[in-house]
């Protein structure tokens, strides 16, 4: 996949820095017990299931945040991947075996071009981006990652949506032979996602291929993964092999599962209380204290238009 | 056995270091800085998983010491319920000082949630019996001491309630702590019925185990 990636112009020396900075591994906890106590940092930590391919430096694209980037260490360790079990450290122990090379994805439904592509093809027309975003997890954590991608409304664009396109629906890879957690019901498989129309064509949606300037690790959704910042983080679904224009509105796999807690639309709303614990803070990883969740995770000034005149309690 | 103080004292301090284990665990999780990107809530998860693991431990030893007769467990239960208690102390003194921060705002925002409602009801049940655990207390409240223990059954279905009602989608585990919870349960509620129906002679083997499961040190052996 190195053909990705482009060489940006220049590297200003102040991007380095921040580089350098995401890759610390900052932590209160071990940070305030470590400096006290002076114990060696014990690092017993799962190795990151990834072809580690080191991608060049892009400049960072519009909407980024300048908050502090999460360590890597612990975007790639913390995950939510259901495909390859329930607890946080599952998807950097399995996703490994996944294979992500060769990889193809349709773009099928109410469109001019329907097509198969392999990846790289997929991807090559575009100029790559990066987008540092805050991202927002259903369980009231959250981090700050750097995508690495291209805006879904260009690929849309391309393949021409008919007036029948109302929605986009997502489907991530369904192989219980690499993916264990797909051996167990928990959730319906293949893992499926969708978005209305103008959700996916917003400029802030975006179809990733690498974060932290490097190819996406297998366990953050490798090799195509979505980047829907201001809904809770199950939207962003990863290891896309289907994209499909549709109709009616898609039954995502959280609505199917439990749809009193999980609506489609899934916005970041501190003010809709569906899940057993608060959504009104959250704790960013590697903070101590709570922060006040923000309406659509802070994106409101560029999506609030988009829910006009709905009621956003009853389209959670 | 041979010697019954001594088996006494061996099944004591073995069930005090294994009960330690997880806090040791923990410890060093804690000062290496090992616990993962979330440690509030991994600490939070293993505090309150071991409280409820050690619970349903307490309420398997008599069972267990029926079905097997071995009646050298008897001296591990209470120090099984005690240790159940200070892991939910832990779990709790972690929500209130890592998870809110000690933040009234949180802590009573918290209050309207079912899951911490049921949390906060099992750990209270269980301090009366953490505070009543003594031989002094068993001998001062006498035949009351038994009923008053019966609470232990309130405690341990709020804690698996308390498990249900904070899943977000894999239920499996909070089920299978369900499960063995009524299995331990459904065990007590036969027992007793066996001996109401058997009628007199079974009100003899009543207050034999009664005086057994009160842990009275001269039947431990
Ligand atoms: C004292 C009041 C209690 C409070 C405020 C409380 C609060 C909490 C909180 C906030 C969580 C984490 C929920 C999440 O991650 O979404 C939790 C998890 C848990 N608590 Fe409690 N709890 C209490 C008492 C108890 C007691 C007494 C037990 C057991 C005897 C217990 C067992 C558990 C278990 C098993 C978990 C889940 C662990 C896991 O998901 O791996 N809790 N509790």
């Amino acid at each position: 996949m190195a053909i990705l990636i482009k060489r940006p112009a220049a590297i200003k020396p102040s991007e380095i820095t921040d580089r350098a900075l995401y890759f610390d591994r900052r932590r209160f906890l071990r940070a305030s017990l470590l400096s006290t106590v002076g114990l060696p940092a014990l690092l017993a930590r799962p190795r990151i299931a990834s072809a580690a391919l080191t991608v060049h430096e892009l400049p960072p694209g519009p909407f980024s945040t300048h908050e502090t980037m999460t360590p890597y260490q612990d975007t790639t360790t913390y995950n939510n991947f259901y495909e390859f079990g329930t607890s946080k450290g599952d998807p950097s122990r399995y996703a490994g075996a996944m294979s992500t090379n060769p990889w193809t994805v349709a773009v099928t439904g109410a469109c001019r071009h329907p097509a198969i592509y392999h990846l790289e093809d997929f991807i090559r027309p575009y100029a790559l981006q990066e987008r540092i975003y805050r991202h927002r997890c259903v369980e009231a954590w959250s981090m700050v990652i750097p995508w690495i991608g291209v805006p879904l409304r260009d690929i849309l664009r391309r393949c021409v949506p008919s007036g029948d396109a109302r929605y986009v629906e997502f489907t991530t890879l369904y192989d219980p032979r690499e993916m264990p957690g797909q051996r167990s019901d928990i959730l319906q498989w293949p893992y499926l996602e969708g978005l209305r129309m103008d959700e996916a064509m917003h400029p802030l949606t975006l179809l990733a291929v690498g974060m932290y300037g490097r190819v996406l690790p297998n366990q953050n959704g490798a090799p195509l993964r979505l980047v829907v910042p201001w809904k809770y983080g199950f939207k962003s679904i990863k290891s896309i092999v289907k994209i499909r224009l549709v109709k009616n509105q898609p039954v995502t796999t959280w609505m199917r599962a439990v749809p009193q807690r999980y609506g489609f639309y899934s916005n970041v709303n501190p003010a809709v209380d569906r899940v057993p614990w608060s959504q009104r803070y959250e704790r960013r990883i590697g903070d101590f204290f709570k922060r006040k969740t923000l309406m659509f995770n802070g994106y409101g000034p560029e999506v609030a238009h988009l829910y006009a005149g709905m009621n956003l309690a009853k389209y959670y | 056995m041979r010697n019954p103080a001594f088996t006494r004292r061996m099944v004591t301090s073995l069930t005090v270091a294994g009960c330690l284990i997880p806090l040791a665990f923990v410890a060093y999780r804690t000062l290496t800085g090992t616990l993962g990107a979330n440690p509030i809530s991994n600490l939070t998860n293993r505090t309150g998983l071991w409280s409820l693991r050690l619970l349903l431990a307490t309420l398997a030893v008599t069972p267990l010491r029926r079905l097997s007769g071995w009646t050298w467990l008897m001296p591990a239960r209470r120090i099984l319920g005690l240790f159940a208690f200070f892991y939910g102390l832990l779990h709790l003194v972690v929500y209130l000082a890592l998870n809110q921060a000690f933040s009234a705002t949180l802590i009573l925002g918290d209050l309207s949630r079912p899951f911490i409602i049921a949390g906060y009801l099992s750990f209270t049940l269980m301090v009366p019996l953490a505070a009543t655990s003594t031989m002094g207390a068993m001998r001062a409240l006498g035949p009351r001491w038994q009923l008053l223990h019966r609470l232990i059954y309130a405690v341990a279905i709020l804690a698996v309630l308390h498990y249900l009602l904070l899943v977000k989608i894999d239920f499996q585990p909070p089920e299978a702590y369900g499960a063995l919870l009524v299995l331990l349960l459904s065990y007590r509620i036969g027992a007793s019925l066996r001996r109401r129906i058997a009628g007199p002679v079974s009100r003899h083997a009543q207050t034999r185990t009664t005086q057994t499961s009160g842990q009275s040190p001269q039947r431990s052996d």
